[in-house]
């Protein structure tokens, strides 16, 4: 702020209009989302307690002194526990799976899209984002009409003599990987396309034209220049998918433990909130690294001015 | 050089049909009489009379709409603040943390800004004594959350995609800011703000996570109620509601892109004949 010497002293204080015009969402930002990952780690290094709420203090008067006391043992337990380190392999596995199958679809899909007619792009893409946009809690919960023992596929199966007895899916991984990879298509889509839209096909014909087979030219070029749009449509997918916790509890079987459904147990049904604590902080560090790709990769793209 | 026609048809055909047959079977099967969802024994409209019974579902119903809206009109107003500091603002000192803040909720697990958002209150409550327990207030602020970023956004890229001469030469002829931004800017976001609106809407409507981890006695939301039943398999009442859920939603949103569309189209019209020679 510059110093102005006619300005009364106070008045130097008083903020400008940009200033607050920043500052508002910053701290509404701030305490909102920032600071309750702050209170998180705080939680991870106290003890759990019986009674409300369920953990002590870090700092406590004890005969007339102020002490702080915290441990990181919940870390060194999660992390050596091995049921946890299961569920965090699980969910990196599951989510990795997705994003690929995701990525195998959603592609060719998104590519499709962008190269047909004009007016059937728009609607198109609309059928793409109207799923997305209705209940996901209720086109989750359809796959259960669709994947159970006696459910639509089966029967259609068992009708057409393809199988003889139904397939075992409700309740299983098979289930899980279908409904993450159909929630979370449309999140890799939409990213896709909007890159491969704006691409200049007229690189694909210079190639044809100096001898290159389509193939070759695909990967050479298309590829190549989607690139940012696979990336950002891939963390889409990856990122939420590791904590993923309806699909799972609603399709997947007992044994599919993902770290969101641990964490939730711990959470409601041990009362348990230290260790939760230290299950996000450490799933947290886990998405550092991708989550910050994926930030640097969107403020790219609001300083072009294009998401 | 085109793709090859019959392959782009053909797959694209695979891939809407995975997209919507689910959507389909909810539709049809909420129309079967019998109780077992999977075998078709009858037309019948008795599970939506069954649902109009439902205290329980409907009492969550309303409870329900009346946040979805209040979290949609708070997300869009923060949402757009939010989008326009990002539009207008090139440099200011904590950017990165800013847009850091914006970006991450996009992908973040819920789970994890669920757990946090909890912990806030507590500790709050602990603290301050406020807020006095979970209710509608926390559930509000944890929707909003999950909804602010994508408004802001959908009216950051508008914004970008607005010529600011507009707006600079309002103010030459001597409105002020707050004219402007009413006169000049907020017509041509009005679009973003709808659809921002109406996404913050349904995200609000059937939000499982965060309504779980906010919610208190006594405020058991919409998802909520569904998600328990959901959990013990199918039930045709959840197919009837899911229809109307299904209905509803493609209706709006399929009026508001060619209303959207129309206006686009009508406004490249206006500037056409602006420039052309009389």
């Amino acid at each position: 702020m510059k110093t102005n010497a006619s300005v009364p002293f106070y008045l130097k204080w008083v903020p400008k209009g940009r200033t607050v015009a920043i500052a508002a969402p910053f701290i509404f930002l701030l305490v909102f989302f920032m600071i309750p990952f702050f209170v998180v780690m705080q939680i991870s290094v106290v003890d759990p307690r019986l009674g409300i709420p369920p953990y002590t203090e870090m700092l406590q008067w004890a005969d007339g002194a102020l002490s702080l006391k915290f441990n990181f043992e919940h870390y060194v337990n999660v992390l050596t526990d091995e049921m946890y380190f299961d569920a965090y392999l699980c969910s990196l596995q599951v989510a990795a799976i997705t994003t690929v199958i995701c990525l195998l679809i959603g592609y060719p899909a998104a590519y499709f899209i962008a190269r047909s007619k004009p007016e059937t792009r728009n609607v198109l893409l609309m059928a793409i984002m109207l799923p997305f946009w209705t209940s996901y809690l209720i086109r989750v919960y359809a796959w259960i009409g669709i994947l159970k023992d006696q459910g639509l596929l089966n029967n259609f199966l068992l009708w057409a003599h393809v199988i003889h007895e139904p397939l075992r899916l409700f309740h299983t991984n098979t289930a899980v990987y279908i409904g993450m990879v159909y929630s979370y298509l449309p999140y890799l889509i939409l990213p896709l396309y909007a890159h491969l839209v704006r691409m200049d096909y007229t690189l694909l014909e210079a190639a044809h034209d100096l001898g290159a087979r389509p193939w070759k030219a695909f990967v050479t070029i298309t590829i190549p220049m989607s690139m940012r749009g696979i990336i950002a449509g891939s963390l889409l997918v990856f990122i939420p998918s590791v904590g993923e916790y309806v699909i799972p509890e609603i399709l997947g079987g007992a044994d599919n433990l993902m770290v969101g459904r641990l964490m939730w147990d711990d959470f409601f049904n041990n009362m348990d909130w230290p260790v939760a604590s230290a299950a996000t902080a450490i799933m947290v560090m886990l998405l550092l690294v991708p989550i910050a790709l994926f930030q640097h990769m969107q403020s790219k793209s609001i300083e072009e001015g294009a998401v | 050089m085109k793709p090859n026609r019959t392959m782009s048809r053909v797959f694209l055909t695979f891939t809407f049909l995975f997209l919507y047959l689910p959507i389909l079977s909810i539709v049809v099967y909420s129309f079967n009489e019998s109780k077992l969802v999977t075998v078709w024994s009858g037309f019948s409209l008795k599970w939506y009379a069954a649902l109009a019974d439902d205290t329980e579902l409907t009492q969550a119903a309303w409870l329900s709409l009346r946040i979805a809206v209040g979290a949609a009109c708070v997300s869009v107003f923060i949402g757009t603040w939010i989008g326009f500091v990002l539009a207008r603002y090139r440099r200011f000192s904590g950017k990165t943390l800013f847009t850091g803040m914006v970006n991450a909720p996009l992908v973040l697990p819920e789970v994890i800004q669920a757990m946090s958002l909890l912990l806030l209150f507590v500790a709050l409550q602990k603290w301050t004594g406020w807020p006095s327990g979970r209710g509608i207030f926390t559930i509000l602020v944890g929707h909003v959350m999950l909804c602010v970023s994508y408004v802001a956004i959908t009216v950051q890229a508008r914004l970008a995609g607005m010529n600011p001469a507009l707006a600079e030469a309002a103010q030459d002829l001597g409105a002020t800011p707050i004219k402007v931004f009413v006169d000049i800017t907020l017509p041509m976001i009005s679009q973003a703000l709808v659809s921002g609106w109406l996404l913050s809407f349904t995200i609000s409507l059937d939000n499982v996570v965060m309504s779980a981890f906010l919610s208190g006695p006594g405020s058991t939301v919409l998802p909520l109620v569904i998600f328990s039943r959901v959990r013990l398999g199918l039930n045709p009442e959840i197919h009837a509601l899911g229809t109307i859920f299904i209905v509803v939603v493609s209706i709006v949103v399929v009026v508001n892109n060619s209303f959207m569309q129309k206006r686009m189209r009508q406004r490249d019209q206006d500037i056409k004949n602006a420039l052309s020679p009389v």
